[in-house]
C-alpha cells in the first residue's frame, strides 16, 4: 500500500489547463474510501434535503440571510464540519507515527502523509479555529452591545460565505488532484515553482486568499459596528469585555490579515509569473517570507485566543454571580496582548540566524506578553473567589481552561528562551506546547461559549450529560494525547516525520494516539450531545435569560427576533442587563418601526464565482478564470446599483411577534 | 470597494420617509468602515514597500535603477495623477453645492487623468519588459513591478467605481447614498495619490539621486 504516488506529467491545454484524468487519485484506497464515504453522506444528505423540501427554506432563511445570528450559526456549522476534516488528518498522523517505528513503513506514504500534516494544520486553523471564533463574534457582539445587526450586514453574509468558498477548495483537492506537501505556512523555496510543481500548493494559495478576503472585510465590518453601532448611552467603558476583546481582535484581523494576503501573492507571482521574491536564485530572499509571514502569523494566534479570553470572561462573572473582578485590567491586559502580538513574530525561528541581540529582543518582548496574559488568569481566579459558583457545563470548560492554558503557557515562555529554543525548536515539543494553548485555550474556549450560548440561540438548554461526556473526552483525551510529545520533544524527536529509527520512542506515540481515541470520544460525545439535546428541546426549553447573565445579549427572547430587541435599550453603566434585572426592567408594548436591511443574494453568488475563480486559477484554466472573475466584477457593481436595500418592521408586527414569543 | 456600501437610508424607495425616524440615532457607519478598510489597504502596500527596501540592491547582475528609471516621464505620471487629486476635489466641492453636471464633468475629467496615468504606466511596463528588464530579472524588479503594478491595479478599480458611480449620479442625481459614495471613492483616490507619494520618493526619487 505504501506506493509512491507518482505525479502527472505536466501538460497542457486550452479547455482543461493542466488537469488530466491522471490527476483523480484512484490508486489510492483511502481517498477513495474517503471519497465514497462523503459520496454517499452528501448523496444521502441531498435527497433528504430534497425529500423534505428543505432547499427553498434553505436558501431563504439561511444562505442569503444577512441576519448576523443567523451568519454566526453557519460559521458555528462550517467550524464542526471542517474540524471532523481536521481531526480526521489528526489521527491519521497519530496512527501513522504509532506505526512506523524502526524499519516500519506504516500506511501512509510520504507524499500522503505530508499532505496530511500541511492539511490538518491549515483546516485547523483556517476554516476550524477562524470561523468559530468569528461565528461566536458575528452571533454574540452586535447583541451584547444592544444592536439591530453589524454595520454592514450584506458584507457579512459575502464574508462568510468566501469562507466557505476557501473551505471547498481545500476539500476538493482531496479527490481533484492533490493538495500541498509543504507544512502549514508553507515556506519557500520548498513551496516555490522548483520544488512544489503540482497544483496542491496552488490550492493552498487560492483557498486562504479567498477565505481571507472574507476575514479582512469582516474585521473592518466588526470593527465598525462595535465604533458606531453601540445603543445610546453604552461608553466604550461599559462595553462587556467580550466585545472588547472582540474589538481587539479585530483590529489584529485588519492589521495583519493584509500582510498575509500581500505575503501569499508575492508566493503567487514567484509560482504563475517567474518573479524572484523568493527563490535562491536571482537575489530572491526565502527569508523575507518567513519574516512576512509571521508577522501576520503571530498575531493570528492572538485572534484566536483573545475572544476565547473575553468568552470565559462572561461565563466567570456569570456563573460566580458576581461582575467581573479587575475590568478595567483585563480591558488593558487585552489591550497590551494586541499592541505585543506584532513585536514578537521573530521568536518563530530564533535558529535562523538573526544572532544573539534581535533574538535577545524578541526573546524578552516574548516573555512579557505572559504578563498580561498572568494578569487575566488571576483575575478570572478572583472572580470566582468568594464567589457563589455555580458548576454548569460552561463551567467545566473554563476550569479546564484555566489548567490547561496554564500549562501552555508556561511551556510557551521556555520556548521564548533563545538557548532552550535550539534544543526544542521544530521539535514535538512545540506541537505539543501549541496544541496544549489551542486545545486547552481555544477549542475549550469555543465548547465554553458553544454551550453557555446555545440556550440564547435555540432556545433550550445543551443535555449535561452529554455535554460531560464530551467535556472529559477532550480533557482527559488531550493529555494523554500530548503529553507524550513534550516527552519525546525533550528527547529531540522532530515534528512531521513520516517514520523513525528508534523504536524507544515507539510506546510514546501509541500513547499518544490512545489520546487522539480519547479526543474522538469527546468529539462524538459533542454531536451525540448537540443530537439529544435537539430531540428533547421540550424538555430542556429555557426562558430568555437561564444563567442569570449580566449582559445585554440574555436581555432578549431566546432565540432572539430578527430585529434583536424590540426596542432600543439606554445603557446606563456597565452589566447593563445585571442592572436592569435589579430595577424590575421590562418591555414596553410601545413599539415603534424597526429599521432592517433586507436580504440579497449577492454574496453566495459573487463567492460562487470566486470558488470557480480559484479552481480556474490551480489548474491554468485561463478563460474559466478569465470568465469567472468577470461574473464576480459585473455581480458585485450590479448589486451597487440596487439602491432598495432596506425596509421596516411596523409596530403591529413587532407586537405580533413579541407576543407569540413571549408565549411559546 | 462601493460593496462597504451600508443599507440605503436616502430619500428611496423608503416606506415612510426614513431619516426622521426615532430608531435611527446611529450616524452612517460607512466612512468609519471605508477608514478602516484603507487602513487595511495601506498595510499591503506597508508589505510591498518593505520588500521593495529589501529586496531592492538584489539586482542579481541585471540593470539597476538609474539604468532604467527616466526621471521626466516618472515627473509627468505623477503630475497627472496629483492634477486628478485636484479635480476629484472640484467633483467634490461641485457635489456639495448640488450642482450635478458640474460634479459629473470633474469627474470624467479625473477618469481622464487617471486613464492617463495608467496608460503611461503600462508604457513604461510593456519597455522595461522589452528591454529584458521584466519582473523575472531581478529580485529588485520583481519588488518593483509587484509594487508599482499593485498601484496601478487600484487606480484601475478607481476608475471602474468612478464610472460606475458616474452612471448612478445621472441615474439618481446627489441623493445622500451617492453623496456617502462620492466622498468614500474620493477618499479612495487621494490615498491612492498618498500612496503614489511614497512610490515616488522611495522607488524612484531616491534610487535616482
Amino acid at each position: 500500500m505504501a506506493t509512491e504516488h507518482v505525479q502527472p506529467a505536466e501538460t497542457w491545454n486550452w479547455l482543461t489547463g493542466r488537469f488530466t484524468l491522471d490527476w483523480i487519485p484512484y490508486q489510492e484506497p483511502i481517498l477513495i474510501g474517503t471519497f465514497l464515504g462523503i459520496a454517499l453522506g452528501g448523496l444521502i444528505f441531498l435527497a433528504l434535503m430534497t425529500k423534505f423540501r428543505l432547499w427553498v427554506p434553505f436558501w431563504k432563511n439561511w444562505a442569503i440571510s444577512i441576519d448576523h445570528k443567523k451568519i454566526g450559526i453557519m460559521y458555528m456549522v462550517l467550524g464542526f464540519i471542517m474540524m471532523i476534516r481536521g481531526f480526521a488528518d489528526a489521527i491519521m498522523m497519530r496512527a501513522q507515527q504509532a506505526m512506523a517505528a524502526g524499519g516500519a513503513e506504516g500506511y501512509l506514504p510520504p507524499h500522503h502523509y505530508d499532505q496530511v500534516f500541511t492539511a490538518h494544520g491549515v483546516i485547523m486553523i483556517f476554516f476550524v479555529a477562524m470561523p468559530f471564533v468569528t461565528g461566536i463574534m458575528n452571533y454574540v457582539m452586535p447583541t451584547q452591545i444592544g444592536a439591530r445587526d453589524v454595520a454592514f450586514p450584506f458584507l457579512n453574509n459575502f464574508s462568510f460565505w468566501m469562507t466557505v468558498a476557501g473551505a471547498l477548495l481545500v476539500n476538493i483537492s482531496l479527490f481533484i488532484g492533490e493538495f500541498a506537501r509543504v507544512g502549514w505556512l508553507a515556506f519557500p523555496p520548498l513551496s516555490g515553482a522548483n520544488y512544489s510543481t503540482g497544483p496542491g500548493m496552488d490550492y493552498y494559495l487560492w483557498s486562504l486568499q479567498i477565505a481571507g478576503v472574507g476575514t479582512t472585510l469582516s474585521g473592518i465590518n466588526l470593527i465598525a459596528t462595535i465604533l458606531k453601532m453601540r445603543a445610546p448611552g453604552m461608553k466604550l467603558f461599559d462595553m462587556p469585555v467580550f466585545t472588547w476583546t472582540a474589538l481587539c481582535t479585530n483590529v489584529l484581523i485588519v492589521a495583519a490579515f493584509p500582510v498575509l494576503t500581500a505575503t501569499l501573492a508575492l508566493l503567487t507571482l514567484d509560482r504563475y509569473m517567474d518573479f524572484r521574491f523568493f527563490t535562491n536564485d536571482f537575489g530572491g530572499n526565502a527569508m523575507m517570507y518567513i519574516n512576512l509571514i509571521w508577522i501576520w502569523g503571530h498575531p493570528e494566534v492572538y485572534i484566536l485566543i483573545i475572544p476565547i479570553f473575553g468568552v470565559f470572561s462572561e461565563i466567570v462573572a456569570t456563573f460566580s454571580g458576581k461582575p467581573l473582578f479587575g475590568y478595567k485590567t483585563m480591558v488593558w491586559a487585552t489591550s497590551c496582548i494586541m499592541v505585543l502580538s506584532f513585536v514578537v513574530w521573530l521568536h518563530h525561528f530564533f535558529t535562523m540566524g538573526s544572532g544573539a541581540d534581535v533574538n535577545t529582543f524578541f526573546g524578552i518582548t516574548t516573555m512579557i506578553i505572559a504578563v498580561p496574559t498572568g494578569v487575566k488568569i488571576f483575575n478570572w481566579l478572583f472572580t470566582m473567589y468568594r464567589g457563589s459558583v455555580r458548576l454548569e457545563l460552561p463551567m467545566y470548560w473554563t476550569i479546564g481552561f484555566l489548567v490547561t492554558f496554564t500549562i501552555g503557557g508556561m511551556s510557551g515562555v521556555m520556548l521564548a528562551i533563545p538557548p532552550v529554543d535550539f534544543q526544542l525548536h521544530n521539535t514535538l515539543f512545540l506541537i505539543a506546547h501549541f496544541h496544549n494553548v489551542i486545545i486547552g485555550g481555544v477549542v475549550f474556549g469555543v465548547y465554553a461559549a458553544v454551550t453557555y450560548w446555545w440556550p440564547k440561540a435555540f432556545g433550550f438548554k445543551l443535555d449535561d450529560r452529554w455535554g460531560k461526556r464530551a467535556f472529559w473526552g477532550w480533557f482527559v483525551g488531550f493529555y494523554v494525547a500530548f503529553m507524550p510529545l513534550y516527552a519525546l520533544g525533550l528527547m529531540g524527536v522532530t515534528r512531521r516525520m513520516n517514520s523513525y529509527a528508534d523504536t524507544g520512542w515507539q510506546p510514546y506515540f501509541i500513547v499518544a494516539a490512545i489520546g487522539a481515541v480519547i479526543i474522538l470520544f469527546g468529539i462524538l460525545s459533542t454531536f451525540m450531545c448537540f443530537y439529544v439535546s435537539i430531540k428533547n428541546r421540550k424538555a430542556l426549553a429555557c426562558g430568555g435569560d437561564p444563567w442569570n447573565a449580566r449582559t445585554l445579549e440574555w436581555a432578549n427572547q431566546s432565540p432572539p427576533q430578527k430585529y434583536n430587541f424590540p426596542q432600543e435599550i439606554q445603557v446606563t453603566g456597565r452589566d447593563m442587563f445585571w442592572k436592569m434585572k435589579q430595577e424590575g426592567f421590562k418591555w414596553s408594548t410601545d413599539y415603534a418601526p424597526i429599521h432592517m436591511p433586507k436580504d440579497t443574494a449577492t454574496g453566495v453568488l459573487i463567492s460562487a464565482f470566486a470558488f470557480v475563480f480559484g479552481f480556474a486559477m490551480v489548474w491554468y484554466i485561463w478563460w474559466l478564470a478569465i470568465v469567472s472573475f468577470l461574473a464576480m466584477l459585473a455581480i458585485g457593481i450590479g448589486h451597487t446599483f440596487n439602491y432598495n436595500r432596506d425596509y421596516y418592521i411596523q409596530p403591529d408586527e413587532i407586537a405580533a411577534t413579541e407576543s407569540k414569543g413571549a408565549a411559546a | 470597494m462601493t460593496m462597504l456600501d451600508t443599507p440605503v437610508t436616502g430619500k428611496i424607495e423608503g416606506p415612510d420617509g426614513p431619516d426622521h425616524h426615532p430608531d435611527h440615532h446611529h450616524e452612517s457607519p460607512t466612512p468609519i468602515g471605508f477608514w478602516i478598510y484603507l487602513m487595511s489597504d495601506c498595510i499591503i502596500f506597508g508589505a510591498l514597500f518593505a520588500t521593495y527596501a529589501v529586496l531592492g540592491f538584489s539586482y542579481a547582475g541585471g540593470p539597476a535603477p538609474a539604468d532604467l528609471f527616466e526621471p521626466g516621464f516618472v515627473a509627468i505620471e505623477t503630475a497627472l495623477l496629483l492634477i486628478s487629486s485636484v479635480t476629484f476635489g472640484m467633483a467634490m466641492l461641485a457635489a456639495d453645492k448640488g450642482r450635478l453636471d458640474t460634479t459629473i464633468t470633474w469627474l470624467i475629467v479625473t477618469g481622464l487623468f487617471g486613464l492617463g496615468f495608467i496608460g503611461m504606466e503600462i508604457y513604461e511596463f510593456r519597455h522595461l519588459v522589452h528591454i529584458g528588464a521584466g519582473p523575472d530579472r531581478s529580485a529588485f524588479l520583481s519588488a518593483f513591478f509587484a509594487l508599482v503594478g499593485t498601484h496601478g491595479l487600484h487606480v484601475t478599480g478607481g476608475i471602474i467605481w468612478l464610472v460606475t458611480l458616474t452612471v448612478q449620479l445621472r441615474m439618481h442625481g446627489l441623493i445622500g447614498a451617492n453623496m456617502r459614495r462620492l466622498s468614500t471613492l474620493s477618499m479612495f483616490w487621494h490615498f491612492l495619490d498618498l500612496v503614489w507619494i511614497g512610490v515616488f520618493s522611495f522607488v524612484y526619487l531616491v534610487r535616482l539621486i
